[in-house]
């Protein structure tokens, strides 16, 4: 059995709780279950849906953690938390009393993130979302059990719909169009309101049936859901680190859990060598911040108004850039090299590389712009960062499952525009 | 107050559906690569339940994502100066802002056993199952055998010996309590009843007899490098592993030949080298000496397949050409599988020009092997004509 009883883990969240209130953090109801870590797996597996649809890629990553746990690449995750109204983790059964009392702790930062923040509260509705995930599951598994379409069907649009998931709005969702909006799109080969949203538009103007565009938008949707916490994945686990280091200090635990928690946090939040850990900037900056005067009041503000790339351009300054040691890389032939330091110099340009590339900055940008006798003419937004080709040809292949013709793709590859062209009947082919 | 629930101790297996899914792809897409995979030098000369690990690239999720130039940041130990290397990009060395944007490569180490990856290899060939009936007729052989004894038959199956035995039997047990009791004398002559007849049991035999031979020659000589080798090894060993896989009994003999012949067991055939000059018809005249000895061609299937760089020495070839045809006359299937490594003789060498010339039988095939990627379309090729021509001899 457990080295804990569950009235432990309730005297202790409730000690937790107290603290969350005296810190002015605004939490929804909070719902922890206790599970395997088999059960564990297979949440991560379906990004901690409950009740997910069912597709090969959930199986592929379920099998990969497993391997890797099975292997002690990657320990599991302590815990597992879902943006929704009653807020629900997770928390493993195996784990030790002091690995739950940190998750709890950690688990109400996030929590608070959730209902607070800008793009959480303007993109979810945390009430509805496990609902609408399960809508979706039964949609999508009605039309795998319909005669008339089936597994084999459904997998192919959701194969290229997952491929081209994170094209969608980044300026959070778009809005319906009205009736009359429709009928003037009607003519449009690419609307306005479209063009910034490859899978909306693929969704309404792709060669496709009725089922198949729901598809589409069950896989937009869902996608939608997850993109405020891809937008803020520094701000969240820093917040949520945060708060767990001040609460578990504040709980005046024995001893041998002090020590303990003091082992955890500090492998939870350690710089990763050559790489950005997020809990470490995160934590360090909320860290920072909070010590300035009229600081508390200041970072309240910023957990609710900020996303990453806003909160490194206006709050990553060059004292921190310096204590954290960042640099900026880059590739010379074969070899990554340092091309900034967080020096008086460079300092800046270390700080808006690091903006630029967090969030959905890491997702190169592909739009529709224009429909040429019936080839779709895709571009990339180029920013100096080329596309990786071999994926790029592959992609471009989901695009004409969805249009459902030819289809070209225009990228710059050393400052030389191309043209990715992939036919109807899959061909693909590169040209100036 | 938060709400604390303890999950089900029983684990419901969500993920099934899709993970079997996920398998099948991954199945899929090793039925796709089997060309390189069988090209792997590791697995040549393996046992069937030998374990092998075969590293499937994993069924990709490609989306849009940036390439390598693309760069990033990181957090370092504050040593870090502008123009310093830190890492290289080929060797994928972790921990060098190579895991968060490198597209990288999903690599399964997938554990199968010889015969799984058999499997896959013969099921993707498509056989057509004509040609496999036609086989397993010629192959099978019914015979009626006598086994065992019963009371009930028809006269034809009477078993006299046995009848006479059980007579005697009741014969002496009557003259025994004949003895205890003392009773009247014995009847002079005692008759075969009706519980004294036997008959034979007569089981089909329908055991198979898969009277089929493969004979593996193989040029080790000096100009046979380890490339050369290798790929002929290949060859051989996917060869093998078919006439296995299709046939419950076979047998195999292994040639290997420099200017002279010896027959050797499969172990020495994949993994052993030799050196000296070259009598291709020295092979052909042991493998002759073979079938004569053990394989009568009135009852065997006989299959012989001859790899060679075809760097023969010039006054042998016409001795080897006049073997071919006597070999070609008594045997399903002759192949000859020439390698050639080199870039200046991709016409093929002046034996097989010689074969090409005078040798005009159905059941002889010449494939070229140039590099692993040529192995299975020549393994593809030879089957093509086994389909056409073997067994119609």
């Amino acid at each position: 059995m457990s080295a804990y009883s569950m009235s432990e883990l309730e005297y202790w969240n409730n000690k937790i709780e107290k603290l969350v209130r005296d810190a002015g953090l605004n939490c929804y109801e909070q719902h922890f279950e206790i599970c395997s870590y088999e059960d564990m797996l297979c949440y991560e597996a379906y990004v901690g849906i409950p009740s997910h649809y069912p597709h090969w890629s959930f199986g592929k990553a379920y099998e990969r953690q497993k391997t890797f746990y099975k292997y002690n690449l990657v320990g599991l995750p302590y815990e597992m938390v879902i943006n929704s109204d009653p807020c629900i983790a997770y928390l493993m059964r195996d784990n030790t009393l002091l690995l739950h009392i940190l998750t709890m702790a950690h688990v109400y930062g996030h929590n608070d993130f959730f209902k607070n923040n800008r793009l959480f509260k303007r993109d979810t509705r945390a009430n509805l979302e496990m609902e609408m995930f399960k809508t979706h599951a039964n949609r999508i598994r009605e039309y795998i059990q319909d005669p008339s379409i089936g597994a084999e069907k459904v997998e192919r649009i959701l194969d290229a719909a997952h491929g081209l998931k994170f094209q969608i709005s980044r300026n959070g969702v778009i809005k319906k169009a009205e009736r009359k909006q429709l009928a003037e799109e009607e003519n449009q080969p690419v609307p306005e309101r479209l063009k910034g949203d490859l899978l909306a538009f693929l969704a309404v103007k792709g060669d496709l049936v009725e089922w198949e565009r729901d598809l589409i938008q069950i896989v937009r949707e869902e996608t939608s859901y997850f993109i405020p916490q891809i937008e803020t994945k520094i701000m969240n686990e820093g917040w949520a680190s945060y708060w767990h280091y001040q609460f578990l200090n504040q709980l005046e635990l024995p001893q041998g859990l002090h020590i303990e928690f003091l082992q955890r946090h500090n492998l939870v939040i350690r710089p990763h060598q050559g790489q950005l850990n997020p809990y470490f900037v995160g934590f360090k900056m909320f860290e920072y911040l909070d010590k300035q005067p009229g600081g508390r009041e200041k970072i309240m503000d910023i957990r609710s108004e900020e996303r990453d790339q806003s909160f490194i351009r206006r709050y990553l300054n060059q004292e921190l850039c310096e204590k954290l040691h960042l640099f900026s890389y880059g590739i010379q032939g074969d070899d990554i090299v340092v091309t900034e330091v967080a020096d008086e110099d460079g300092w800046k340009i270390v700080r808006d590389n690091l903006a630029n590339s967090v969030g959905l900055g890491s997702i190169p940008m592909i739009q529709p712009i224009a429909v040429e006798n019936g080839t779709l003419v895709l571009e990339h937004i180029y920013d100096q960062r080329e596309l990786e080709l071999n994926y790029a040809q592959e992609t471009v292949k989901y695009v004409v499952d969805l249009w459902g013709g030819n289809v070209d793709l225009r990228t710059q590859i050393n400052s030389d525009t191309k043209i990715i062209s992939c036919s109807k009947d899959k061909t693909v082919t590169m040209h100036a | 107050m938060a709400i604390f629930k303890d999950g089900d101790m029983s684990s419901s297996d969500r993920s099934a559906w899709d993970r079997k899914r996920h398998r099948q792809l991954v199945e899929e897409s090793i039925k796709k690569n089997l060309g390189d995979i069988i090209a792997e030098e590791s697995i040549i000369g393996q046992s069937k339940d030998k374990k092998i690990k075969i590293p499937i690239k994993g069924i990709k999720e490609y989306q849009f994502i940036y390439g390598k130039n693309a760069g990033g940041t990181g957090s370092g130990e504050g040593q870090e100066t502008k123009g310093q290397v830190i890492g290289k990009t080929n060797n994928g060395q972790p921990g060098l802002g190579q895991a968060g944007n490198n597209p990288g490569e999903d690599v399964y180490e997938t554990e199968i056993t010889m015969e799984e990856l058999t499997n896959y290899l013969f099921e993707d060939l498509q056989l057509p199952d004509m040609e496999r009936k036609k086989f397993a007729l010629i192959e099978s052989e019914r015979k009626f055998k006598r086994s065992s004894f019963q009371r009930k038959g028809i006269p034809p199956h009477l078993n006299k010996k046995r009848t006479l035995t059980e007579k005697i039997k009741r014969q002496k047990m009557a003259q025994r309590n004949n003895e205890d009791s003392e009773e009247d004398e014995l009847p002079d002559r005692i008759p075969f009843h009706e519980n004294d007849l036997r008959y034979c049991r007569i089981k089909e035999d329908t055991r198979k007899h898969s009277n089929a031979v493969v004979i593996c020659i193989m040029d080790t000589s000096g100009s046979m490098d380890q490339t050369k080798k290798y790929l002929a090894r290949s060859f051989y060993f996917l060869l093998y592993q078919f006439v296995r896989w299709k046939y419950e009994h076979v047998e195999v003999a292994f040639i290997a030949h420099t200017t002279t012949a010896q027959e050797v067991n499969e172990q020495e055939f994949f993994h052993r080298g030799e050196t000296g000059g070259t009598y291709i018809s020295s092979g052909y005249e042991k493998a002759l000496e073979i079938i004569e000895q053990r394989y009568n061609p009135a009852s065997w299937n006989i299959y012989v397949f001859h790899c060679s760089d075809g760097d023969n020495w010039g006054e042998d070839n016409n001795k080897a050409v006049d073997l071919v045809k006597q070999l070609c006359n008594i045997s399903n299937l002759f192949g000859y599988g020439e390698i050639t490594t080199s870039m200046y003789n991709v016409n093929g060498s002046t034996i097989q020009k010689e074969y090409e010339k005078s040798i005009s039988f159905d059941n002889f095939v010449i494939v070229t092997m140039k590099d692993k990627s040529d192995i299975w379309p020549a393994f593809r090729k030879l089957l093509d004509t086994e389909s056409t021509s073997g067994g119609n001899r």
